[in-house]
């Protein structure tokens, strides 16, 4: 049902024709109806149309900006093409201001505060403690506590599916990625072991704490770019059983939640269990998603924290591994398409990295060869690879 | 920031563009958001960059001529402030084309003349897609740099030269090696032009 109303909310319907059938059904009037070897100037309209398509309304570039509302839920940010309606709406978005601004924002605060506070401060003392069964129980219980204030902190109310699936030691758990606060939401269910970069100033400070009690992989800035090095120490924490599950966003950027896009393969290629999770906000109460380019951390916590709610839904879906003969890419599109499904999230091979980067060239030049294979047929096509 | 787009449109804009396109309010008001999530520099107009940054027009082999078709030469001030830039009347005249021509009869109050999503108009785009200088005539190296955008590097300069040569030769009647506009649409008179030319805008 909520894909119907995304499908009103579209500006065009799309013919979803392949490039051949189009041509063919192009020329279908004309003197020479058979494509081999033929031009017709008539062929350009495909790719004309296909072109003006996809300037008023393409599947990439609105991942990357919070997904439209059909009805207004009273906060300022979610309004886009609603004009002024009414009187009496304006006095009930003015009264939910000051409910927002003046009673939850600074009760939140306090909340989050005190989480971020014990965090640091617990984990740094559990740090002194001796390796052993007792420090992993009250990292446990510290981390656990922690988190939990947090989700308090944000009203955050998580519907938890399927909990039997909850990912296990020695695994990793990969999940599709909207916002920083996805961290939060499954770490109040479970622990994990996260993979980052290490970051400077609050982040840092939590981070370096976080590691004195139970065992996360923070990378150096200059180490994030070497592969080998990133695989090496994913799969040596994987190893030993005694670790916490890894938890990784393959998609590598924010995505608003409407979409899966490509993930990265680096985490497949690993070779251990792959428990993927999938999670899907509710937007009528709060926008989750972190459009990076738009606002920074402390704005985007400002906003999380005066919406209504954050509400959401996690499904942790049965734990997948490589099959015979498939490699990392396949093996990652599977767990994407499953991710997907579950989430009622739209499945795109597009790459996340998009956001800030040009597409590859190679796209096009499948495109170009499509259209001459159709033009002069397979045999005369020059194979470049 | 990106949420108050439909704010900065006025309705006394809104009407001379529906009586100029044809396009209804609320596919104006619609269209105005994607210009304006389009438009990262926020100055109200597209740059080249712009639509570049949408990737299915990236891919697309004939992209760079279809964006070309959004800056028409020299600078007409309703449309363009400066020629690398596009404002929104602008590009909804370049969309207007792409109407169906059914929605004409809903709209009978258009301006005197021919309607922008008219067949004769939306084949003069597909003609300008062709005609690189924008001299009213397709020469044969205008139509060869254009195949070759569409096939890329998978055909030899021979067989597409031939096909070009058999091209020109099938639509020119006058014998000047080109194909003008009324050579052109004589050539793709049996061909559906309203229906592969447009696109099923929403109400």
């Amino acid at each position: 049902m909520l894909r119907d109303a995304k499908q009103r909310c579209g500006i065009i319907a799309k013919e979803s024709t392949s490039l051949e059938e189009e041509l063919k059904d192009i020329r279908r009037n004309c003197s020479s109806p058979e494509l081999d070897d033929s031009f017709d100037m008539s062929d350009a309209f495909y790719f004309c149309r296909r072109g003006i398509e996809s300037i008023v309304d393409d599947e990439v570039t609105k991942c990357f900006t919070a997904e439209e509302l059909e009805s207004w839920n009273l906060l300022t940010r979610s309004n886009y093409n609603f004009n002024h309606i009414s009187s009496r709406l304006t006095v009930l978005w003015g009264l939910g201001v000051v409910i927002r601004y003046g009673f939850l924002l600074p009760l939140r605060l306090t909340l989050a505060i005190t989480g971020v506070g014990l965090l640091v401060v617990l984990t740094a003392m559990i740090g002194f403690l001796p390796n052993g069964r007792m420090k992993n129980f009250l990292s446990e219980k510290v981390h656990l506590m922690c988190y939990r204030i947090c989700v308090r902190a944000l009203t955050a109310i998580i519907t938890y599916h399927h909990s039997e699936n909850k990912p296990k030691n020695g695994g990793i758990c990969v999940a599709n990625h909207t916002s920083p606060i996805d961290v939060i939401i499954l770490a109040s269910d479970g622990c994990y072991a996260m993979v980052g970069q290490i970051h400077g100033g609050l982040m840092g400070l939590i981070q370096r704490s976080m590691v004195k009690a139970c065992p996360h992989i923070w990378f150096e800035r200059s180490e994030v770019k070497d592969r080998h090095l990133v695989a090496k120490r994913l799969s040596d924490h994987v190893k030993d059983k005694s670790k916490l599950p890894i938890l990784i966003f393959p998609e590598g950027t924010c995505i608003n939640n409407t979409s899966v896009m490509m993930f990265k393969k680096g985490s497949f290629e690993i070779g251990s269990t792959v428990y993927p999770v999938a999670i899907k906000y509710d937007p009528r109460f709060g926008e989750a998603f972190w459009n990076s380019s738009q606002f920074g951390m402390m704005n985007y916590l400002l906003r999380m924290m005066s919406s209504w709610a954050i509400v959401c839904s996690v499904w942790y879906l049965p734990p997948m591994i490589r099959q015979e003969g498939e490699d990392a890419m396949q093996f990652a599109n599977r767990v994407k398409a499953a991710i997907a499904r579950q989430g009622g999230l739209v499945d795109l091979l597009w790459d996340g990295g998009l956001k800030r980067g040009k597409v590859k060239d190679t796209f096009k030049e499948e495109q170009q060869k499509l259209y001459s294979k159709i033009l002069v047929g397979t045999q005369e096509v020059r194979s470049r690879s | 920031m990106g949420s108050r787009a439909s704010s900065l449109l006025r309705e006394e804009d809104i009407e001379e563009i529906k009586k100029e396109t044809g396009f209804s309010h609320s596919q104006i008001t619609r269209l105005y958001s994607r210009f304006h999530s389009l438009d990262k520099g926020e100055n109200g107009a597209l740059s080249r960059e712009d639509f570049q940054r949408i990737p299915e027009l990236a891919i697309n082999p004939l992209g760079d001529r279809i964006i070309n078709a959004f800056f028409p030469e020299g600078t007409n001030k309703k449309y363009t402030a400066r020629e690398d830039q596009v404002n929104f009347r602008g590009f909804m005249r370049t969309l207007a084309h792409f109407r169906p021509v059914e929605d004409n009869e809903k709209n009978k109050d258009l301006t005197s003349g021919e309607p922008l999503n008219s067949r004769t108009n939306k084949l003069h785009f597909a003609f300008q897609l062709y005609d690189l200088d924008r001299d009213d005539k397709i020469s044969r190296d205008e139509l060869l740099q254009v195949l070759r955008m569409m096939v890329g590097v998978n055909i030899s300069d021979e067989q597409l030269g031939s096909i070009a040569d058999r091209t020109i030769q099938e639509a020119d009647t006058n014998g000047d090696m080109c194909i003008s506009f009324s050579e052109f649409t004589k050539v793709l008179e049996k061909v559906d032009v309203e229906q592969k030319m447009s696109i099923r805008f929403l109400h």
